[in-house]
């Protein structure tokens, strides 16, 4: 796969303001789903604002499908297609027109029948000739998307999609995402949600303050971060935790009424058995026994504690 | 590169939304200057003695098209470029590979030919009330032309620097009006006492109105190519400024 966007040490400082963006290099093939986390303020938009054509760097460089996007910016934009995070139409503009409206924007000649196909994989065929200001929000969300598709672009920026919907709308839209996989466009997409971001993406690149922390196929960051945690409540409580326990990183609660022991799911031994049998042995009784999933928000939120640690 | 289809799509879809409101944009227009007819046409300048040999009905026509032309170029122009940024929606004419001369062609292109149209109708609508002979028509439509596109790129100015409907509107309430009428709308600058003669000269919208009512009567208060002049030098500097606001994006991507 080739790289379709190439940003190379980009930086961007607003005037009276702090550093946006800090020399962030990232490489992005063609076909691929990228996730971009990271709280408010962490420079996710302004990133996909530069990209875009919106915001203009202070320093660094970007390439899109070869073209640099100061030098050559007809070119790039060609080959994007922009999803923002607010809900932005004209409201008395039929489904139908406003799309066309954006195709023509980007010099693409009149194709009915495109739009029709970009429409009807979005569900919004029957909705063509209704105003925009008559739709539901997800049917908004999608008119946009059916927007940034209308002049067929090789890379779709979706910024936060889901930000501030229900549940429903949120399963709807990783539908769509997954249907736009399929058709092979690259998607980078910005997101609060570590959830959506594991469940669409192939890559995930954590952002803060600027800075790109890091960017791994999401695989790969789960088995890392992806930790479970045993908790072993017990009858009676201990006054100190077993040595045999304790050399396997087991920790006894301060009141000594259960004990913790944290595990990697994806090993082929979790040591789960093997520690119920050392109970059992050691004649520790078992009140109830939980599990629990280390959330990706700990996980987002360790990653930048710990690089916030090494930085300091 | 120009991108054609985005001055194509930009200015068709302003043109659909002038036609979808045709009411508001062009009956709303006429009407208004047809009472000005009435009023000043018929009952007031039945009463007026001829101006420079030119019954005073006839006498208006330049201006009263002038002054529709200026405040529909105005605010067509304005309001057309501050509806997506008060919507949200000017993003797409920012991410898309349209640069400032398109989105600018096709809005300014939009604006200046609703209001010549409007300014057309007006000036048939005009033979139904006195009789007007154009004594130069290809510098009437030259005038026309000029001033609706001039006027356009000044209201697209303010539509850019405007942050809230008041401002949208403050300029051609406050200022473009008020420049009209005094710019000889309804009078020959030579009508006034030599002191404000002088200072009503100062006002560049007479320029425009007396090469206009030069293009219909064959009489200026100003040599003709002084008006090709001013309306020349206003479009220059408009475009300048315009320039300079899409390499900076003051108040565009801020």
């Amino acid at each position: 796969m080739s790289a379709i966007i190439e940003v190379d040490h980009l930086s961007k400082q607003y005037p009276r303001g702090p550093k946006a963006l800090n020399d962030v290099s990232l490489s992005i093939d063609e076909g691929e789903i990228v996730a971009m986390l990271g709280p408010n303020g962490a420079g996710k938009t302004t990133l996909i604002s530069i990209i875009c054509g919106l915001v203009v760097p202070t320093g660094g460089t970007v390439r899109v499908g070869g073209h640099d996007i100061r030098d050559d910016w007809r070119a790039a934009r060609k080959l994007i297609g922009l999803v923002p995070q607010e809900i932005t139409l004209e409201p008395f503009e039929t489904v139908l027109n406003t799309v066309r409206f954006t195709r023509g924007l980007y010099g693409a000649p009149p194709d009915d029948a495109y739009l029709e196909k970009v429409l009807r994989s979005l569900s919004l065929w029957d909705k063509r000739d209704a105003a925009t200001r008559e739709l539901s929000g997800g049917m908004k969300r999608r008119v946009l998307i059916a927007k940034a598709l209308s002049h067929n672009p090789k890379v779709l920026f979706l910024d936060e999609p889901t930000a501030g919907v229900d549940v429903a709308l949120r399963r709807e839209m990783w539908q769509v995402v997954d249907q736009l996989r399929r058709d092979g466009v690259t998607i980078i997409l910005t997101t609060h949600y570590l959830e959506e971001a594991e469940e669409m993406a192939d890559r995930i690149g954590v952002i803060n303050k600027g800075n790109l922390l890091l960017m791994k196929p999401t695989a790969e960051l789960m088995g890392e971060f992806g930790k479970k945690h045993l908790t072993i409540d017990l009858y009676e409580p201990l006054p100190a935790c077993p040595p045999e326990l304790a050399e396997r990183g087991i920790t006894l609660s301060a009141d000594g009424r259960s004990l913790g022991y944290d595990y990697d799911t994806r090993s082929d031994r979790t040591g789960i058995a093997h520690l119920l049998a050392d109970l059992a042995r050691l004649g520790i009784q078992v009140r109830d026994v939980a599990t629990k999933q280390s959330s990706l928000e700990e996980v987002f939120m360790s990653l930048v504690t710990d690089k916030a640690e090494d930085a300091a | 590169m120009i991108n054609r289809g985005a001055v194509r799509a930009i200015y068709t879809h302003e043109m659909t939304r002038f036609f979808r409101t045709v009411w508001q944009s062009i009956a709303s227009p006429v009407l208004s200057t047809v009472l000005y007819f009435v009023v000043f046409g018929a009952a007031i300048g039945g009463r007026i003695q001829a101006v420079e040999g030119i019954p005073y009905g006839a006498f208006i026509v330049p201006g009263l098209m002038m002054l529709t032309v200026l405040q529909q170029s105005v605010s067509n122009s304005a309001f057309g470029i501050y509806f997506p940024k008060f919507s949200g929606t000017i993003y797409e004419y920012l991410v898309a590979p349209a640069g400032w001369i398109e989105v600018t062609a096709g809005f300014v292109g939009a604006a200046a030919s609703k209001s010549i149209l409007i300014a057309l109708i007006i000036l048939l609508t005009s033979f139904f009330f006195v009789g007007v002979h154009i004594a130069h028509p290809f510098w009437m439509l030259a005038f026309l032309f000029l001033t609706a596109f001039a006027f356009s790129l000044l209201g697209f100015i303010i539509g850019l620097w405007a942050k809230n409907f008041e401002q949208l509107q403050i300029v051609p309430m406050m200022v473009i009006t008020p420049l009209v009428f005094l710019g000889g709308a309804f009078y020959s600058a030579s009508m006034l006492p030599p002191f404000w003669e002088a200072v009503a000269k100062m006002n560049p919208v007479l320029y425009l109105i007396s090469g206009f009512r030069w293009s219909f009567f064959g009489l200026a208060d100003v040599p003709v190519g002084l008006s090709l002049l001013a309306v020349g030098l206003m479009i220059v500097v408009c475009l300048g400024t315009i320039a300079w606001i899409f390499r900076t994006g003051w108040r565009l991507r801020e």
